[in-house]
């Protein structure tokens, strides 16, 4: 089976020096995806590569059989999500926040606000709809920044450490919801992580990397796929 | 009296109006691309920008006067004594404002929003729509700064609009006049006419800002 994502030969250097060396990485439809590695081994620069806001020096982006170029960046980047360590919430309701990424594929505010309105049910946030974004909590923060990229219901989902700055029961239950909504929507993901738990609790397979090189799979990772029963 | 009054007051708001309008055309899409852009001498057209920002308005009138000046490079337009001129200068008073507020509004973001916008699917005019918004309350102070330097400036519209009776006179010319000429009192009139002026455009501004910044 082709695989949905193909990296291969992908080089990113800074000041000179080679951050991100990856010869060939495939990612498979429905498949949740675990990056570990120690600080600055290159996982955020890889999450970055794969977003395609971060063009690499050389080296190729297969999506779905097409080799990406500077051409079909904006169409793929609209078929990624894309959550980062922060939720970086803009200055607006949490509504507003979520609708978003469906304003900038053209949706109406009218269209969107009832898919929107869903995601902040299956992430339990329904009640924060009007609330300004600023002035909730970094736990619900959080849940907003996942609803912002599920909404858009994308082929690629990419995740940067979402739990980095939540206490462990906030974590827990996060975790768990994500857990089921990849399971429910069988969205593929690729998740940074630096906690072996979250590793056995999210992904099916999990990738190290070292000094931006791919140094194998860890053991402990879980066998667990998205979409699976 | 009145007539004549309302004329300059007019003429003031209108001149010094449209430079705000045209400097914030020219400011805010120059100022967004020295806060976003990577290139070689970014630094130094930055600071060049912010020297900018405090250019003395006689030198700009003496150098804006020099190429408008019959016999100089752009003599044979003709605008020297207008109000056009008047608006040429104060865009060069204005512009720099408005651009290097424009820039510090923008850096003064966390630079990862560019990143987050891009990766929920904008492109870029639709990302630089949305910095545009997240920055507004410092933007809007950009444009009341732009207004303020050349609502209340007096040596380049001296200079290249020579203060000409029904022409070219605005509130801050007919000032300087009035009190050459010992009329104190009608020169203190035409200050607190300026300020007031100026106090209610900068009320109606910040009430949009504070507006803006209460809303969820």
């Amino acid at each position: 089976m082709n695989p949905m994502l193909e990296l291969r030969g992908v080089l990113v250097r800074r000041n000179g020096r080679p951050v991100l060396e990856i010869e060939r990485l495939a990612i498979q439809h429905g498949e949740v995806l675990a990056l570990l590695g120690p600080n600055g081994a290159g996982k955020s620069t890889l999450l970055l590569v794969l977003a395609r806001l971060l063009l690499p020096e050389r080296g190729e982006i297969i999506f779905q059989g097409t080799a990406q170029s500077s051409a079909t960046d904006l169409a793929y980047r609209r078929r990624v999500g894309l959550v980062l360590q922060d939720p970086l919430l803009l200055d607006g309701s949490v509504l507003y926040n979520i609708c978003l990424g469906l304003r900038f594929r053209g949706w109406s505010e009218r269209t969107a606000r009832p898919r929107a309105q869903a995601w902040l049910e299956r992430l339990g946030i329904g009640p924060l709809r009007d609330r300004p974004a600023r002035q909730i909590s970094g736990g619900e923060a959080q849940r907003v920044a996942l609803a912002r990229a599920f909404v858009l219901e994308p082929d690629l989902l990419l995740l940067d450490e979402p739990f980095h700055s939540l206490d462990r029961p906030m974590r827990a239950a996060l975790m768990a919801d994500l857990r089921q909504l990849l399971s429910e929507t069988g969205t593929t993901t690729v998740i940074i992580t630096h906690d072996p738990h979250e590793v056995d609790q999210l992904s099916g397979r999990a990738i190290a990397l070292r000094d931006g090189r791919l140094v194998g799979s860890p053991s402990g990772a879980g066998s667990w796929t998205a979409g699976a029963p | 009296m009145f007539g004549e009054l309302g004329s300059i007051t007019l003429l003031s708001l209108q001149v010094s109006g449209l430079a705000t309008l045209l400097s914030l055309t020219l400011g805010l899409p120059f100022g967004t691309w020295l806060a976003l852009g990577r290139f070689r001498g970014r630094s130094l057209v930055l600071s060049t920008i912010n020297t900018g920002m405090a250019l003395p308005p006689v030198v700009v009138g003496l150098v804006v006067a020099i190429l408008l000046w019959r016999s100089g490079p752009l003599g044979e337009l003709r605008l020297i004594y207008t109000p056009a001129a008047i608006v040429l200068a104060q865009i060069v008073i204005a512009a720099p404002v408005v651009t290097g507020l424009t820039a510090a509004a923008l850096q003064q973001l966390d630079p990862r929003l560019q990143l987050q916008l891009l990766g929920l699917g904008a492109s870029r005019g639709q990302m630089i729509w949305a910095l545009w918004r997240e920055a507004r309350l410092p933007l809007l102070a950009a444009l009341m700064a732009g207004f303020g330097s050349v609502i209340s400036e007096v040596g380049a519209s001296m200079m290249v609009g020579g203060n000409i009776r029904g022409q070219t006179r605005v509130l801050t010319t007919a000032i300087v006049l009035e009190t050459s000429r010992g009329e104190f009192e009608r020169a203190m009139a035409l200050g607190l006419l300026l300020l007031g002026i100026t106090f209610l455009i900068n009320a109606g501004l910040t009430w949009i800002q504070q507006h803006g910044a209460r809303r969820p």
